[in-house]
């Protein structure tokens, strides 16, 4: 055993007291603290990487928690600086932003209804008409992000334009546009589902646990 | 014994090298804002003529705004013993490719919306250590290429909070030289890393406050001078944010603040819905064009503390969970 490790594992616990005056400390003690743990951190690195086996399992262990302290010191005038910057950044409007994502929202889910009225009124059946309107949005959506538009509609919308079809349909063009200059097998191919990717992993994963309550409670 | 160090962390240049040529290219965007007039050249698109890529027009940028400074001195690139230059982008390819086609000696740099500053203090060290006579220093950065690689592709129809930056559009270059009158470079400060935990890629100039504050004491302190020494205390791109929580930051300490300003404040119109303010390489590397020319036609200011902040942004360590490490360095520019 190395004859610092208690006199190191000491200075821990008395560093840990100082910790909760740290705000209020003076510049000069806090960068005698630091430079404590960095001395302490040094020297139990060399002898971890002198030592094998056991011993340095155990070296190992002490290391870390000098480690651990140092993020502690180091998240100590974070988080008295984040409750001090807070009110200092400006609030979004929250009433407007609802108001402005539940008409434009709203709207498009209504065109998405005319659509399939049209749809179901030319002849098609329930099930085939709705894939033909989400069809149809999506190219409306995707056509939007061609020309540009989608994203000024995004800027004012907000959660309006993002959550339904369409929003989605932006998310692939988008991507398809923004690497169509790398190529189409490392550039579109590899990077058009990097906005939309976790939305199909996820609700493929959920509509597999949905239909299992389905089979089980049927 | 470090005889040029004074202080902690301040360089103190014996022949003080000077800035003798200056030029920068900007975007679309920043050719509508009030400096406009400043700059040398206006694109009219975010692509630059006959270029397919918004890479390639970053590089263009750079390498055209080199090449103008260069110009309007009458020397050529050649005539430069060393070329020190960054942006934003992996590798940093902006600069390396305008190292390739400039061919001088080269030294990358990369302090993320640092760089500008941090060029100088290097550019000036080579100087004044009687390393080099003539050294260029450029930094540059692109709206779209920045987007897509640090957020999300720019057709995306997404909302940006309030406190979001606008990554400026555009490229700076200087020409240093050993011996020379006009601006001149008398000290530096290289800042310490500065991480209170701030996380929100769209909180950037929150993020850059401590490190600015932080290298602006140490500075002060290190030449025992009082903000009122300076005409001018200016950050790089801390924007409206980040500039409120440094006068937050410097008046708790009991600093006085009417003589600090942003550049990335200073960039934009505030009709021009960019929200928080400029941000990016770019930004002081264009705006800082602009105050050279106060300086040294308009007499404005006599002596400015430009102080370049850099947000260490990495969407890699942002996914993992870390906080944006803020860094910043200061250089003294005086009209002699």
């Amino acid at each position: 055993m190395f004859d610092e490790f208690a006199a190191i594992k000491k200075r821990i616990k008395q560093r840990e007291k100082v910790l909760k005056a740290w705000a209020d400390m003076k510049p000069n003690d806090k960068t005698r603290i630091q430079q404590d743990m960095q001395k302490d951190h040094q020297s139990v690195l060399l002898k971890e990487a002198q030592v094998t086996g056991d011993e340095r399992q155990q070296i190992f262990s002490l290391r870390r928690e000098i480690e651990e302290q140092e993020q502690r010191f180091q998240q100590a005038d974070g988080i008295a600086f984040q409750k001090r910057v807070k009110k200092l950044a400006p609030k979004p409007n929250i009433v407007k932003n609802t108001i402005l994502a539940f008409l434009v929202g709203g709207a498009i889910c209504m065109l998405g209804q005319i659509i399939y009225d049209l749809f179901a009124n030319s002849g098609l059946t329930e099930k085939n008409a709705s894939a033909a309107t989400a069809a149809a949005l999506v190219f409306g959506g995707a056509f939007l992000t061609g020309l540009g538009v989608y994203d000024v509609l995004g800027k004012f919308a907000g959660a309006g334009s993002i959550v339904p079809i369409t929003g989605f349909a932006n998310s692939v063009a988008a991507s398809a546009l923004e690497f169509k200059r790398e190529g189409f097998i490392y550039g579109v191919g590899a990077r058009l589902f990097t906005v939309a990717g976790p939305v199909i992993v996820y609700g493929t994963v959920v509509s597999i646990f949905i239909g299992l309550i389905y089979y089980l409670v049927r | 014994m470090a005889d040029k160090k004074v202080g902690k962390q301040t360089l103190q240049f014996a022949c003080a090298p000077a800035i003798t040529s200056w030029a920068s290219i900007v975007g679309p965007m920043e050719g509508q804002g009030p400096l406009k007039e400043y700059f040398d050249m206006v694109l009219e698109d975010n692509l630059a003529p006959g270029e397919q890529s918004w890479e390639k027009t970053e590089q263009k940028l750079m390498q055209h705004s080199m090449e103008l400074a260069l110009e309007k001195v009458k020397i050529l690139p050649g005539d430069l013993d060393f070329y020190f230059a960054g942006d934003l982008l992996n590798q940093i390819i902006t600069a390396n490719f305008t190292a390739r086609f400039l061919s001088i000696p080269f030294i990358g740099l990369y302090g993320a919306c640092s760089t500008l500053a941090e060029g100088l203090c290097m550019g000036s060290i080579f100087l004044d250590g009687g390393f080099a006579e003539k050294v260029g220093v450029s930094a540059s950065s692109h709206h779209d290429t920045a987007e897509r690689q640090l957020r999300f592709p720019t057709e995306q129809g997404s909302q940006r909070p309030l406190t979001a930056q606008w990554t400026v559009t555009g490229a700076g270059s200087y020409v240093l030289q050993k011996t020379g009158t006009g601006i001149v470079i008398t000290h530096a400060t290289i800042g310490k890393i500065q991480d209170l935990g701030e996380s929100n890629a769209n909180n950037m100039g929150t993020a850059m406050a401590p490190a600015a504050c932080d290298t602006i004491i140490t500075h002060l302190q290190d030449l025992g001078r009082k903000i009122h020494d300076y005409d001018l205390i200016i950050t790089g791109d801390l924007g409206e944010v980040g500039l409120a929580v440094l006068k937050e930051l410097l008046g708790s300490k009991g600093y006085a603040t009417d003589r600090v300003s942003d550049c990335g404040v200073l960039i934009y119109e505030p009709q021009q819905d960019v929200h928080s303010g400029g941000s990016g390489c770019g930004c002081s590397a264009v705006v800082l064009n602009y105050l050279l020319d106060e300086m040294l036609y308009k007499k404005k200011y006599y002596r400015i503390f430009f102080v370049g902040t850099g947000a260490l942004l990495s969407p890699t360590s942002s996914f993992q969970g870390e906080s944006i490490p803020g860094i910043a360095h200061g250089v003294v520019l005086e009209y002699r």
